[in-house]
């Protein structure tokens, strides 16, 4: 195998052209990355499960993006019997459009109103909406962020940029056993003539979890504080 | 006044649900997250135990035991879940923000006792 020799001139298409260290594994696999390396292998080797059924699941969560959520939640802006249906029971609802629940979860959609403002986290680990959104960042599983969102969710907002005023009620749903939760925002104002696909484009994923508002420039400044 | 097992839904009267089948709690019921100290998996965090909670509705389907399930043990008897409110000013007695704010989490049944 010849080294691949990173003189010529290409950019991958994405002005990528900057040059940067070798993209490698260093160092030595950590406790939990050797265990998962070690269970996953005896697992295969006992034919409890295949490489493919492995290889099929990371598709399942590679097809899950926030894309699927910021239709869920455009779609629901523009038709009341919908988004009625959706917040009576989300997984269904869900379902109806195509988006397939492929464990035992159900979903709850809170709807972020002007006297209630909901924030989602799990305390224990990571739970998430995924079949609609995808994997979670890695800072909604930090654990500042985790311990401090029910701690003090106002200070928490506050640095991704969202003052919620004193007379607005926050919950903060706390996602630890067998429910996800998922923000349907509020549909900004200014938006009465837009399509449901532009509706769409300027649902974030942070906005879904609650940390800000959807906005007419949402997706340029609703990067997280913490991220 | 109709009999108790119309509120199973059907137009069927005199149906007797297995234990389980029914929730025990209802939305406004008032109730105590229980402190237990389960030994392994658990998913009530330490911070809710012991705390005084509102029902505000039942989680459906039942579900099996996230506790039980985490041992492999995921076809036993189901119960609910409940979506249960508690005011921050209850939980953290120096909390800032306006007083109706609350968390809420899903609790499973036997975690609940009725107050």
């Amino acid at each position: 195998m010849s080294q691949h020799h990173h003189d010529h001139d290409h950019d991958h298409g994405d002005g990528h052209g900057h040059p940067h260290a070798e993209i490698a594994q260093t160092g030595m696999p950590g406790y939990y990355e050797i265990m998962e390396t070690a269970v996953r292998e005896l697992l295969v080797e006992r034919r409890l499960i295949g490489a493919d059924e492995i290889r099929r699941q990371i598709e399942v969560l590679d097809s899950r993006t926030p894309a699927l959520g910021a239709k869920v939640v455009a779609h629901a802006w523009v038709d009341a019997d919908f988004r009625r249906r959706l917040l009576a029971n989300g997984r269904t609802a869900c379902e109806e459009l195509g988006i397939s629940f492929y464990d035992d979860t159900q979903l709850i959609v809170l709807e972020n109103t002007d006297e209630v403002h909901n924030l989602i986290v799990c305390t224990l680990c990571s739970c998430y909406p995924r079949p609609v959104l995808g994997l979670p960042p890695d800072w909604y599983k930090l654990k500042a962020y985790r311990a401090r969102a029910v701690v003090e969710p106002r200070a928490v907002l506050a640095e991704f940029g969202t003052i919620i005023p004193d007379d607005v009620e926050i919950r903060v749903s706390d996602s630890t056993a067998m429910v996800r939760y998922l923000v349907l925002p509020r549909r900004p104002d200014g938006t009465e003539g837009f399509s449901e696909e532009q509706l769409a484009a300027l649902v974030t994923r942070d906005a879904m979890i609650g940390v800000v508002p959807v906005t007419l420039t949402a997706g340029h400044t609703a990067k997280g504080a913490l991220q | 006044m109709p009999s108790q097992t119309a509120a199973h839904g059907g137009p069927f009267a005199g149906i007797v649900p297995a234990d389980g089948e029914e929730p025990v709690f209802a939305p406004g019921d008032a109730v105590r997250i229980r402190t237990l100290s389960p030994v392994g998996h658990y998913r009530v965090p330490l911070y809710l135990r012991g705390k005084t909670a509102s029902v505000e509705a039942v989680i459906r389907p039942a579900a099996v035991d996230n506790e039980e399930e985490g041992y492999g043990r995921n076809a036993g008897a189901r119960r609910h879940y409940y979506r249960v409110a508690v005011p921050m000013t209850a939980i953290w007695a120096d909390y800032r923000g306006n007083p109706a704010d609350s968390l809420r989490i899903e609790i499973f049944e036997t975690w609940l006792e009725r107050i």
